[in-house]
């Protein structure tokens, strides 16, 4: 049965994000590449998704009853790996092949060398597009009791074929569809307000023909609060607006666009960890 | 050499996309997972009859062709059959990259169909003519590139896609079109047939040009030359059994396709012999133009693509080549 049955606490979840956030550092510093930012303001949302809301089994990734997972934005793949680790996908030893030459942990999310992946991604999108394939199957399949959750970046909303996509879910009603922004207001060229002013991107959706809720994506019981109403909401699709700090946990990341794309380096990773195991200086680390 | 079985005369044509619309019925019956979407042209693909005798199975996503095959991925993510249906100079002509990443990376057996391919969107001009989705379909890893002759065909590619575990693409001509083939003619998924047996040439064809490379056939016969006709339904994966052996027996090859040849049916002759059998060979399609607005056999002579000029193409190499008896 799902892990997910499990009762874990809101302090349980905050600490599994820490573990996810230590394990991202781990990962990008060894790999060499990859991006920081994302992944670390992201850990919350995915601690409280895997240890708390989707229905899931690790044992059996292919479980006919599970709720579906789409990554849209598939570089901040380091998040759903460390998550999916610490559920029990597979060994956190095996976090550390991320991006080496024969691992199931591509840089960018394949379907179909990892069990338990939902889908292909990295090129920004065509989760809210899959998402919508996969909850009009789902309909048809008669089995709406499973819920498509869709994460995506904020400035992947730049991309035109989401539109395509969230017209869609609003003209055929796809109540069972659950999308998360990560809105950490930042991509790689600079603020997503200076590169391409989203804003007001809550009003944008809402016209859309969608349900939106604002929350602190930061804060486990508030993600947790806002999945619960937003599956209460059966007459429209909903999007969660999670307002989420870039590189959130490790202080010379926070906010700070340069580390979307890049990795720490081994002086960084270990300052990094530092802040992560003694809570950015509030408590004594037990691992120093 | 046999016979291949085909109709007596050709007078009857039609549009394949009938073809399509029908075998995509018996699909549906047949296999309760298939479904259909189009982006705001059901009609005109196809798609409509469909979408009327099974209207729960019918996705409608307006002019959105990203969207459209990125649906159809998640469908088939979720167990179905999905067909998508839009002008091949729209998918995969602006999809690519979904085709590629949602499609063929995640291995999913989403069925594409490109309509109003090659020049059959004849007065809409260059950029309606799709003549370069062969190669854009080709180079993807995973996917099946075919394209039917006829209705009938296009009905039997239909019902084969709907069986088949892959994803695959298929390219259908907008016009009417002569029907060369019957019930019994076989099609099978990655197989060429040699619709007419002959010595001293080969002409490979694929889509509707293989009926006017039967009808060039005809004319080089008249010349005392002994043409072979290979069809060719399925450009990927290539039949390298049949085209090897169609080219030991007649030592020259010519290849006519309604798209660009760079990349196209005569680049994959060109590299299925050049590896194999070096054999002297010429290439008819688009040669690295765009098409223009026009009558649909003004358009194939305008670009020197009727059988008259594919005939003058055999006499050429044939000449240019010598050993023959020329």
């Amino acid at each position: 049965m799902a892990k997910t049955s499990k009762n874990y606490s809101t302090a349980d979840i905050q600490k599994k994000a820490n573990q996810i956030r230590e394990d991202i550092i781990k990962m990008l510093e060894h790999a060499g590449s990859g991006h920081s930012a994302g992944p670390l303001g992201l850990a919350d949302i995915f601690a409280a998704l895997y240890f708390k809301i989707l229905k899931h089994n690790p044992d059996n990734p292919d479980w006919e009853e599970r709720d579906i997972l789409v990554l849209s934005n598939g570089h901040c793949v380091p998040v759903l790996y460390a998550a999916m680790a610490n559920a029990g996908y597979f060994s956190r030893k095996e976090l550390m092949t991320l991006r080496q030459l024969g691992s199931r942990l591509q840089g960018h999310p394949e379907r179909m060398r990892l069990p338990g992946l939902e889908t292909t991604s990295g090129p920004l999108g065509t989760g809210l597009s899959q998402a919508a394939g996969m909850a009009l199957g789902l309909r048809l399949n008669k089995q709406q009791h499973r819920w498509v959750y869709v994460i995506t970046g904020d400035g992947e909303l730049d991309e035109g074929s989401n539109w395509e996509a969230i017209m869609l879910c609003s003209k055929y009603k796809l109540s069972n569809i659950i999308a998360i922004v990560d809105r950490n207001n930042i991509q790689i060229d600079g603020p997503t307000e200076v590169v391409m002013p989203l804003e007001d991107l809550k009003a944008k959706w809402e016209a859309f023909g969608w349900h939106v809720i604002e929350i602190d994506g930061n804060d486990v019981d508030a993600v947790i609060d806002s999945v619960n109403m937003a599956k209460a909401i059966v007459e429209k699709p909903v999007v969660i607006l999670a307002h989420t700090i870039p590189g959130k946990g490790v202080d010379f990341m926070e906010y700070d666009f340069h580390w979307h794309g890049v990795p720490p380096n081994h002086e960084e990773a270990m300052k990094a960890l530092h802040e992560l195991r003694t809570l950015q200086g509030k408590i004594e680390s037990e691992h120093e | 050499m046999m016979e291949m079985h085909l109709a007596q005369n050709w007078d009857k044509v039609e549009p394949m996309k009938k073809g399509y619309g029908r075998g995509l019925v018996e699909a549906g019956r047949r296999y309760e997972n298939v479904v259909a979407a189009s982006s705001d042209v059901t009609g005109s693909t196809g798609t409509d009859l469909f979408a009327q005798t099974f209207p729960d199975r019918f996705f409608e996503v307006g002019i959105g062709e990203q969207n459209l095959v990125a649906i159809g991925a998640g469908l088939a993510a979720m167990g179905k059959m999905p067909f998508v249906a839009a002008y091949g100079a729209f998918s995969p002509g602006r999809n690519w990259e979904q085709i590629k990443t949602t499609i063929c990376i995640n291995d999913q057996p989403v069925k594409l169909i490109g309509t109003h391919v090659g020049l059959s969107d004849s007065g809409d001009g260059a950029t309606h003519q799709m003549l370069e989705d062969i190669a854009l379909m080709r180079v993807l890893s995973n996917m099946t590139v075919i394209a039917p002759v006829d209705s009938i065909e296009a009905a039997k590619a239909t019902l084969a896609m709907a069986a088949y575990p892959r994803p695959a693409y298929a390219r259908i001509a907008r016009d009417d079109t002569a029907i060369i083939t019957t019930e019994n003619t076989p099609f099978a998924i990655g197989r060429a047939y040699i619709y007419r047996g002959g010595l001293d040439v080969s002409l490979i064809s694929t889509g509707r040009m293989t009926t006017y490379a039967m009808m060039a056939a005809k004319i080089l016969a008249k010349d005392g030359i002994d043409a072979e006709v290979v069809h060719v339904p399925t450009i990927k994966p290539i039949d390298h059994a049949v085209i090897l052996g169609s080219a030991e027996r007649t030592r020259h090859v010519v290849t006519i396709e309604e798209a660009q040849i760079n990349g196209g049916l005569g680049g994959a002759v060109a590299e299925v012999l050049s590896e194999n059998l070096p054999t002297p060979m010429l290439r008819m399609g688009m040669n690295d133009r765009f098409g223009e607005s026009g009558g649909p056999e003004e358009l194939f002579k305008h670009f020197g693509l009727t059988p008259v000029n594919l005939a003058m193409t055999a006499h050429r190499l044939l000449m240019d080549h010598s050993g023959h008896k020329h």
